[in-house]
């Protein structure tokens, strides 16, 4: 079976407020099924993998082919609950390696 | 080459000095480097040189931009007169049908608006590609509408944008993507705005042209024109005086 690429993206959650883990990762796929649907949902193979509250940052696993999705997706989001946000990408990285240095987080 | 990126349609409200620096330094943080505020037709060059030194503080370039609303194109005739010489940017919402055929065949015109998200109130269509792209104009997509607008409307806006960047794509019309924003935090990266465009079927090159060299372009194109040395493209005054 051919492996799957993977990119992971650093993410900035610019907002005045704090939002828990499960908050934004509903806004995140609330977005994505916004925009294409479930089935296209089930070929982006969103996870997340880190997330810190206080510093407003976030690390996201996507499929290698949906990045463009995920981020048109993320530009979207523009209220959490009901407070404003956005989300901006940072970097994007095959690896959490390269991505840590590019971030420096 | 670095891409300069360009966000040319910011709209913070500019009797608001503090609102307009925050946007100005958003925008600056955000990436860009040069961005164009739309002014009221009132505006005056010492509240231009104001933004512009606003803006120098904050390490971005500043271009002057109005939005001409006519209802008819003799009052679009009439404004273009009035502000050409004055403006670095002219764009035009076109409302009518009239208004945009006479904002795409006028060469002071730099770009068209189509604020409808009906595709049959757009206006443009082929005739007004074929015109635009003997005029120089380009094709301003606001991305806010994208992201303040949900469900059906904004399946028939994508939809719209489709079909319009298609036709823009056939006829060489040049597409500028901006974010037509007040609010700082409707505000996007270039590269987000760029993956926007994916949702109108715009590949990623172009879309990156769109936030970069295509409005960068314009600019330096405008600026060149509105230079007092300026004659016609190709020739400019390079010395004056009575042994010349």
């Amino acid at each position: 079976m051919k492996r799957v690429r993977r990119r992971y993206l650093a993410l900035e959650i610019d907002s005045e407020a704090v939002f828990s883990s499960t908050d934004f990762m509903d806004a995140v796929y609330g977005a994505v099924l916004k925009l294409y649907g479930e089935y296209g949902a089930s070929q982006t193979g969103l996870v997340l993998i880190g997330y810190e509250m206080e510093q407003c940052f976030a690390v996201l696993r996507v499929a290698h082919v949906a990045v463009e999705m995920v981020r048109a997706a993320l530009a979207t989001i523009t209220r959490i609950g009901d407070k404003p946000v956005a989300v901006h990408v940072l970097a994007v990285s095959g690896t959490l390696k390269a991505l840590r240095t590019k971030t420096g987080k | 080459m670095k891409r300069l990126y360009a966000d040319l349609h910011l709209c913070p409200n500019v009797i608001d000095k503090k609102q307009t620096a925050q946007a100005i330094a958003k925008a600056s943080s955000l990436g860009y480097r040069l961005i164009a505020i739309s002014l009221p037709l009132k505006t005056e060059d010492r509240e231009i040189k104001e933004l512009q030194s606003f803006c120098k503080t904050a390490g971005v370039d500043f271009a002057s931009r109005i939005d001409l609303r006519p209802r008819t194109p003799d009052e679009l005739l009439k404004n273009l007169r009035r502000f050409r010489r004055k403006f670095e940017i002219i764009a035009v919402v076109c409302e009518s049908k009239n208004v945009a055929r006479q904002a795409a065949k006028d060469r002071r015109v730099d770009l068209l608006n189509y604020p409808s998200p009906d595709y049959r109130k757009s206006f443009f269509d082929e005739a007004e590609a074929g015109l635009a792209s003997n005029s120089l104009a380009s094709l301003e997509i606001d991305t806010k509408s994208l992201l303040t607008l949900e469900g059906r409307a904004r399946i028939k806006l994508m939809s719209s944008l489709r079909k319009e960047t298609a036709v823009a794509r056939q006829f060489h019309v040049p597409i500028i993507i901006s974010s037509g924003v007040s609010d700082e935090k409707l505000m996007r990266k270039p590269a987000e705005l760029a993956s926007l465009a994916s949702l109108f079927n715009l590949n990623q090159a172009s879309a990156l042209d769109a936030v970069s060299t295509n409005p960068v372009a314009m600019v330096k194109r405008n600026r060149e024109k509105l230079d007092a040395r300026f004659v016609a493209p190709g020739i400019r005054i390079i010395r004056g005086g009575k042994d010349c």
